[in-house]
């Protein structure tokens, strides 16, 4: 369960507040949409929840199963099972994406005192769970999102979090970029992993990315703060009206 | 008009009693002392380089050696030096030097393959050849340089390889020189490689010492390759003691359709100068120099490279990555000549360096000089920190901040190494790399505890 009280937020090296006194819970199997405006702080908030140091948090807390991670490094709050889909994946050049996919798992299965996985293992999984998100093999021997289109970077996002189990996703817009199909693609691939001891996160300015992701809850987020929680309905009446009725009209 | 002479320095004076002595044993038929008398004038008139000079200026010779070491006369093969050859994992011909003087007791010189023919430097400074003082002397563009001409006058030995024309060597050959470490030393070595037309080669460079005791090291190495040839050039410098000081010259001719290319890796190897100088004698040829600096505590690493294209038609690639810790200093000064006639030519200059701390530093300086008006030539030279966003990136995913700074720094220098043609090299070259990483990577955990 993820719990947010009064998170106040400015950016580290400027005087700059944008999160003003947000407070959201996912509860274990709840999948929470948030909408609202460019800018209004949404990839700030899913930042600071991963643990970017841009970042100086003024006030507030963030628990996870009860516990403050605002004192982890990103490392660790990855290992206690926060998962952040990036809205801009990074390239990394010369790091091959199976090399930086088993570091990745091994690192987390360090970090909660597992053995670390047998490479035949390890590749079984990546298999598997590349089929099921249509990624071609090739590009797992590629260097990390070096070159990858914005839908394969999305993709590659999803694999991730299905290889990492991670018990709190943050999906920032992982709908842009995505053709008809790969939205299709990348809605199953979430959707398989919902499950009553996982929550999610996702962030999104569109409505058919929720058509296939159905949400339970969906927040509107303005200036920095959640003004308006509601049911799925919520998602189809701002599409219409837009969010002028929240003081931040088009 | 008055003429200063400029004070000597007690290092300066050292080195000219050692000359003065040493002169009459140092190895060399008559063409030979005469190059080392002219030499020896040559550095007279200069002393050491020192930091007023345009190509000198981060390396300064002149207070960097306060005192010169003795000069290292015989081989003192220890214990040491034999564990470290029996350690090392490389295939093919071993030339081994010890503390610049050639060993053939710890050298293949047995079952050489077809077309290789390998003697001392010291057998053929007196056997006669004609070409031997051309040879020795390569481009033109060296000719000015203090560093090598106090090479010329005190070099007591290295390998002198021959190559056949037609030659293809399937394995490598490999020069590795060991300082014994035993005492405080001069080295002066100088090894050449003739390789013929058509000929195809892989020659390995290693400087490493196998004691504690700090040297003094002056190295070269002279190529002069034929017309489509391919010689690769790889040198490791490693294992030094952090007050060790070091130039290495490496001086090449080559033919025209042939390719050229050198790599060099360096770490732990206290401070340290390679100088290139380089001469297209022939058109449609290709020549790489390229190379990986990882620097830490008072390290001192300087690459200064001057490309000379004589001819129409030639490419050069440059390509250097330092990775910079602690109190360490990088230097690249990279000159690429296009003379009137060398139209058509391609050049490409990259020096990049990521600094890991603040009291790291790296001074760029990439030169063009171009007088012909049908060229591409470009360089870039950057300087920076590790990138914050990809570092984050790989956190979110679980690395633990040194291992996934490990993993951006060993992409960073892979850039460089995947020029290595050689699988096996390339992976030995990795394996350096990425053990100094590693450490890097274990005291930084440690002192985050
Ligand atoms: N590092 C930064 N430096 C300066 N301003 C920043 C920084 N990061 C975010 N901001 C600003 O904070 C505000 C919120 O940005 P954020 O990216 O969180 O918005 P968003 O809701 O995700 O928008 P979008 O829908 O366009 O993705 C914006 O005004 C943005 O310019
Ligand atoms: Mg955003």
């Amino acid at each position: 369960m993820l719990e947010i009280r009064n998170l106040v937020v400015k950016i580290a090296d400027e005087d700059k507040q944008i999160l003003n006194g947000l407070n959201l819970t996912v509860n274990d199997g709840e999948v929470a949409a948030i909408m609202g405006p460019n800018g209004s702080g949404k990839s700030t908030l899913s930042y600071v929840i991963a643990g970017k140091e841009d970042y100086e948090v003024l006030d507030g807390e963030i628990l996870l199963n009860g516990e403050n991670v605002l004192e982890m490094e990103a490392d660790a709050r990855a290992a206690a099972g926060i998962f952040l889909a990036f809205q801009y994946p990074l390239e990394i050049p010369g790091v091959a994406t199976m090399t930086f996919l088993k570091a990745a798992m091994n690192a987390q299965r360090k970090a909660r005192g597992e053995a670390e996985l047998l490479t035949p293992d390890f590749i079984k999984q990546v298999n598997a769970a590349a089929d099921a998100l249509s990624i071609d093999k090739a590009m797992l021997r590629r260097p990390l999102n070096v070159g990858f289109s914005g839908g394969e970077k999305k993709r590659m996002e999803i694999l991730q979090m299905a290889l990492l189990q991670p018990s709190m996703c943050i999906l920032d817009e992982t709908d842009s970029g995505l053709d008809i199909d790969a939205l299709r693609i990348v809605a199953e691939g979430v959707n398989a992993l919902r499950d009553k001891s996982r929550g999610f996160l996702v962030i999104t300015h569109y409505q058919r990315l929720l058509d296939h992701i159905i949400p339970d809850t969906v927040h509107v987020m303005s200036k920095g703060r959640i003004v308006k929680t509601g049911g799925k309905e919520l998602a189809l009446e701002l599409e219409k009206s837009g969010y002028a009725a929240y003081g931040e009209a088009a | 008009m008055s003429v200063v002479t400029p004070l000597k320095t007690a290092a300066e004076q050292a080195l000219s009693a050692q000359f003065a002595a040493a002169k009459a044993e140092l190895p060399g038929a008559l063409p030979v002392r005469k190059l080392r008398e002219d030499a020896f004038a040559g550095f007279e008139v200069k002393g050491l380089p020192h930091r007023r000079l345009e190509t000198w200026r981060y390396t300064d010779l002149r207070s960097l050696l306060r005192e010169a070491r003795p000069l290292a006369a015989t081989a003192t093969v220890t214990d040491g030096v034999r564990a470290r050859l029996a350690a090392l994992a490389l295939d093919g011909v071993r030339l081994v030097l010890v503390d610049g003087v050639f060993v053939p007791e710890l050298s293949t010189l047995e079952g050489l393959p077809e077309g290789l023919a390998v003697h001392s430097l010291a057998d053929a400074l007196v056997s006669g050849r004609e070409d031997i003082a051309r040879v020795l002397s390569g481009p033109g563009v060296a000719d000015a340089d203090a560093g090598l001409m106090l090479n010329t006058a005190l070099m007591r030995d290295g390998v002198f390889i021959e190559i056949a024309a037609g030659t293809e060597l399937d394995a490598p050959v490999a020069i590795i020189s060991l300082a014994s470490g035993e005492d405080e030393r001069a080295i002066f070595h100088r090894s050449v490689v003739l390789a013929g037309p058509s000929v195809k080669a892989t020659i390995i460079e290693i400087s490493e010492s196998a004691g504690t005791a700090a040297s003094q090291i002056n190295g070269a190495i002279v190529f002069e390759t034929g017309d489509e040839s391919d010689v690769q050039h790889l040198r490791m410098v490693t294992r030094h003691a952090p007050e060790t000081v070091q130039v290495q010259s490496l001086l090449a001719t080559v033919g025209a359709q042939a390719n050229f290319e050198s790599f060099a890796l360096v770490l732990n190897a206290g401070t340290l100068r390679q100088q290139y100088f380089v001469r297209y004698a022939g058109e449609h040829t290709n020549i790489g120099l390229r190379g990986v600096n990882l620097l830490g505590g008072s390290e001192h690493s300087d690459v200064t490279l001057v490309m000379d294209h004589e001819v129409p038609n030639g490419t050069s690639r440059e390509m250097f990555k330092s990775i910079i810790g602690g109190e360490g200093t990088g230097v690249f000064q990279g000159k690429v000549i296009v003379r009137q006639h060398a139209q058509k030519t391609d050049g490409s200059m990259k020096s990049n360096a990521l600094l890991l701390n603040d009291g790291a530093s790296m001074f760029n300086k990439p030169e063009l000089e171009i007088f012909a008006d049908d060229v591409v030539c470009g360089h870039g030279a950057t300087v920076a920190q590790i990138d914050g966003e990809q570092l984050f990136y790989l956190m979110a995913r679980g690395l633990p901040r040194p291992q996934a700074e490990a993993l951006v720094l060993q992409a960073f220098a892979g850039e460089a190494v995947e020029f290595v043609q050689d699988e096996a090299l390339r992976a030995l070259v990795m394996t350096e790399i990425e053990a100094w990483l590693s450490l890097r990577e274990a005291s930084s955990v440690v002192s985050a505890i």
